[in-house]
Order: C-alpha cells, then structure tokens, then sequence
C-alpha cells in the first residue's frame, strides 16, 4: 500500500469516499432527520465530533491494547462498546456543563450511538493499517463528508416539499432515490483519489 | 487454554472499567436529585431527574403512545409541557406544527425532567388499562350480529364515558398467525362497571370478527384495553339530541341512552336508525323500553332495501335521506354520529346544510 498524505485522505473522506454516498453507512439516522437543514447540520455536527473522538479512542485501544494481546479479533466488540460508552459519557457530561452545546448538537448524541458511520471508520482504519496521523484525517474527513450529505439532502427535501411526489414515493422512498442520484453524482469525484 | 483465559479477562476488564466510569458519571453528573411531576395541575408525584419525560410517565405507570421506542422517529409521544423541560429542542422541530408550537406541545422522549415539571395529558390516558376478562353471554342479535358480555375479575372495575371504545386483542388461531387488537364500542351503561357488553358484526375474513363469531366460546378468557375515545356523550347543553347510527354502530348510542335513562337526564332524542330489511334490525324490544322510560325518546328505523313482501311500514331509504325529510328546525340541536364513513360524512352533509353546528356534530367513524 501506498503512504498517503493525512489530508489527501481527509480530503478523500469527504469527497470520493464519502460514508454515506459510497459507502451508504449511516443511512438510518441520515433518512430520519434530513427533513430541515439546522437540525440536519446539528446532527452532522455532532457526528463529526463523535468521529474523531472515537477514532483517536479506537486507534489507541486497538494498537495499544488488542494488538499487543494479540486479539485483533475481539476489535467488533470492543469498538461497540467503547463507541458506545464514549457516546454516553460525552452526552452527560454536554448535559450538565454544556447547556446551549447540549440543546445545539448534545441531544443528537443518543441517536448516533448505533450509527454504523461511527463503526465503519473504525473498522477502515483496521483493515487499510492507516498510521494514527492518517486515521485523525479520515476520521474528521468521514464527519465532514457526512455532515456535507445530510445537509445538501436536506437542502433537497425542503424543495422537495412544495412539489406533488406521487403517493407511493413520498418520505423514504423518494429520499432513497435522492440518495441514489447524489451518489451517482459523486462518482465523478472517484477520478482525483482513490484510498481503497 | 491461556488464549481463552486473556480472551475472558481483557473483555471483562474492558467493560468492567467502562460500566464503573458509567455508573460513576451516572451517580455524579447525570444526578438530578428528586423532582415534582405535576398532571394535569392535580396529580403530583415525586420522580428521580435526568431521565425523559417518557421514561419518567412509563415508571409511574402512565402510557403515552409511542411506536419508535423513544428515538425521536415515530413524533406520537407528544405531550403539553406548561412549565419546566427546558427549550424546545431541534430534533422535535420536524413533528410540530406551528400551532402545537405555541401551546408548547413536546415530544416526551425528547423532552428531559431536569427541573420540577408541570404537563398536561389527556384524562383518558390516565384511565387507560389492561384487563382480562371472561365471555359471561354470547348472544346472537341476528345471523350475522354477536352481543358479547364481558365480565371483570372480581375487585376490577371499568370507568368509561358512554360512546367510548375498548381494543379487544384477537389472540392466534387456526388460519391466524399473529395478535391483533381491534377497537368495539362500549353498549352497556356506564353505571355497571363491573362488565362490558359489545356488538360485532361479522365481517368475511376480518381476523376479529372471526374469532369472535367462530371460535370464541361462553367461558373463555379474553384481554381488552382501554378505554379510549374521545366520542362520548356531552352534557354541557341540553338541547334536543339526533343520534344516527347503522349496523353495529348502535353500539355506543345504547350505551348513551342507558347513561341517559339511568341518571334520568331531561333531553329530547330522536335516534334515527338504518338497516337494511326487517332481519337486520335488532334489539327492537329494547329500544320500546327506551321509548317507555325515557323522558322524550323516538326511535325511528329505516330500511334501504324493504320489499313489498316485508309489509314495511316505517321509513324508507338511508338514514341521511330520512333525516333530509325529518329534520325541520335546524336551532340548537346536537348530533352523535356511528357507523361507516360513507354514512357519517353524507349524514354530516345533510345535517350542516340544515343549519346544524359542526362542533355539535359529534362522529365515530369506523
């Protein structure tokens, strides 16, 4: 494999191998809450803050701890748990110090606990040996790509409300598709850098 | 052997510290001390803080529809929050309109009991419950018409307004694979609270009505909630009173006449009902008591489909046909309304063109 700059891969992350848009990771909250673009960027915000924690978290537990005790096997579980348990922490700790953080991005944390953005990086940054410097680039690049794709589908879906959708289309399905086209449209971006 | 051993102890060690860092965050920043939820400005009950609104009602045992579970997907949980839970929060925003807005209608799973809390639900929710129950009659109305009397375990009681529904959960049977609940009209009167009578009619391949008319025999147990319903009889006014109902939407019209005849309540009433032929009406002996015993009370029966052969001599033709006819003074009159939607909004067509108010139009539609 060749070295990659930290930032050609945090620009990649963001654009080629966007998580939602090539990858369709995160989709669950991604449809749920791309109806109006602060809360979307809210979400994305929080998102983006998430990631690059439990990267960094997950970079440290796996080369420091797994790797050593040779249970690179284990890193599913693990990852699950500290992802979950960084999440939760944060959110109590945004709650009760935090106040207009908690009510701008603190509220969004429960619901990406389980969003398997956060998993996937984590599990990238295994399986491509991504140096620590490399998985920081990825990490707050997956956020950002993220947080770009929510927020341009909510761009979308607030226009798309004036319009007369036919029955069986409107909400998800028509979503769905929007997410299909903006894909399609992000391939063109496949031609400056690939990183897998 | 050795493997098997780190294996067990790093991912022990790993969740152990995590739960403990939890728990500890849990006892001190996520602590909120006692706070007071206070209902509907009469019920008060002390409540641990921290957790959300909806978490908090279900450990006091008050249900709020939900269907996502508390994630913030389904927008059913709302509840109107008069002081306390802080600002409304960007993830409520897509399930308001600007109207609940206003009142300050929340979702309670989003919403957090921090602070001392004051909100407001609907009384029904309080009253909302599930019972389990034994089929004391079943009785045959017409061939295709069951009355059921369901009655409470003994020390149970129901407390319901007359016009309200119950769901009653039609279990697994031969040719059905899974539980559903179904909604039926309270007949009996209020006053008994210790059974329920329901009228269900036969519908071909209804999971329900199956079970019901095949395989529900006197003496079986089955489980009922409720009661829910927000079309019940008023007694704000007490002007004259047209009750419209066909098949087995008498159901909660019984149930209205009963309340009225057993509190002996002063109104006129003219309760209009439509079938098809003579075989499909019911309860006629009843309804002579009700003519008896109450203190204005007509009951008038029309038939869509009498032949000469039938020797009908009351009306004739669908019930919002009939009332076209009847009604002559539109002033001050109140309407209840049960029974298929297409029969609800032709009777509500003609009642409004006749001058009546539509907030005094009241409808059950099923």
């Amino acid at each position: 494999m060749i070295e990659l700059n930290p930032f050609v891969i945090f620009f990649a992350a963001i654009f080629t191998n966007n998580m939602i848009l090539s990858n369709f990771l995160g989709m669950c909250s991604f449809i749920a809450v791309s109806k109006e673009i602060p809360t979307s960027l809210g979400l994305g915000q929080a998102v983006t803050f998430v990631l690059t924690f439990t990267t960094i978290l997950n970079y440290l537990i796996y080369h420091h701890i797994l790797v050593p005790l040779g249970l690179e096997y284990l890193r599913f579980i693990v990852f699950i748990v500290s992802i979950a348990a960084f999440v939760q922490l944060l959110e109590m700790i945004v709650e009760r110090y935090f106040p207009n953080l908690y009510y701008a991005l603190g509220i969004f944390l429960p619901l990406i606990t389980v969003n398997c953005a956060i998993l996937g990086v984590s599990l990238f940054m295994v399986i491509r040996e991504y140096t620590f410097l490399q998985s920081l680039g990825f990490g707050i690049g997956s956020g950002i790509g993220w947080t770009l794709a929510i927020v341009a589908m909510a761009g979308i879906r607030q226009r798309l409300r004036e319009d007369s959708i036919p029955k069986g289309l409107q909400g998800p399905g028509i979503t769905l598709i929007i997410t299909g086209l903006m894909a399609l449209a992000f391939v063109g971006f496949s031609g400056i850098v690939q990183i897998q | 052997m050795e493997s098997i051993l780190i294996t067990t102890a790093v991912v022990t060690a790993f969740s152990g510290i995590l739960a403990f860092l939890l728990t500890l965050a849990d006892r001190t920043i996520g602590d909120y001390g006692e706070v007071k939820l206070i209902i509907n400005e009469e019920k008060e009950y002390t409540v641990d803080g921290g957790d959300s609104l909806l978490a908090t009602l279900i450990s006091q045992e008050i249900f709020i529809p939900s269907a996502c579970g508390g994630k913030g997907t389904c927008g059913y949980c709302k509840v109107k929050v008069i002081e306390g839970g802080g600002p409304i929060l960007p993830t409520e925003l897509p399930w308001l309109t600007e109207e609940e807005l206003e009142d300050n209608v929340r979702l309670s799973c989003q919403c957090k009991v921090k602070e001392d809390i004051s909100i407001e639900i609907p009384e029904e929710l309080f009253n909302v419950r599930q019972y389990e129950v034994t089929v004391e009659s079943i009785e045959d109305l017409t061939p295709t018409i069951k009355k059921l009397r369901l009655r409470f375990k003994e020390g149970e009681e129901i407390n319901f307004k007359p016009g309200q529904y119950i769901q009653l959960k039609a279990p697994i049977y031969e040719g059905n694979d899974e539980e559903v609940y179904r909604a039926y009209s309270i007949a009996s009167p209020p006053s008994h609270k210790d059974y329920i009578d329901l009228i269900i009619g036969y519908v071909p391949g209804g999971i329900c009505t199956t079970y019901v008319h095949k395989y529900l025999k006197e003496g079986d147990t089955v489980e009922i909630n409720g009661p829910y319903g927000d079309f019940y009889y008023r007694d704000e006014h007490d002007n004259d009173m047209i009750l419209v109902a066909v098949g087995t939407g008498m159901a909660p019209i019984l149930s209205i006449l009963y309340h009225m005849r057993d509190n002996n309540i002063k109104r006129r009433a003219k309760f209009y009902f439509g079938a098809r032929t003579p075989e499909d009406l019911f309860l006629l002996d009843v309804m002579e008591d009700f003519e008896r015993e109450l203190y204005d009370f007509e009951f008038i029966p029309t038939l869509s489909r009498a032949l000469d052969e039938h020797n009908w001599s009351g009306e004739r033709g669908r019930v919002n046909v009939v009332l076209d006819k009847h009604i002559k003074s539109p002033e001050d009159k109140e309407a209840y309304l049960c029974g298929n939607p297409g029969m609800i909004d032709s009777v509500v067509k003609v009642l409004t063109e006749k001058g009546i108010l539509e907030e005094r139009i009241y409808y059950d539609k099923f």
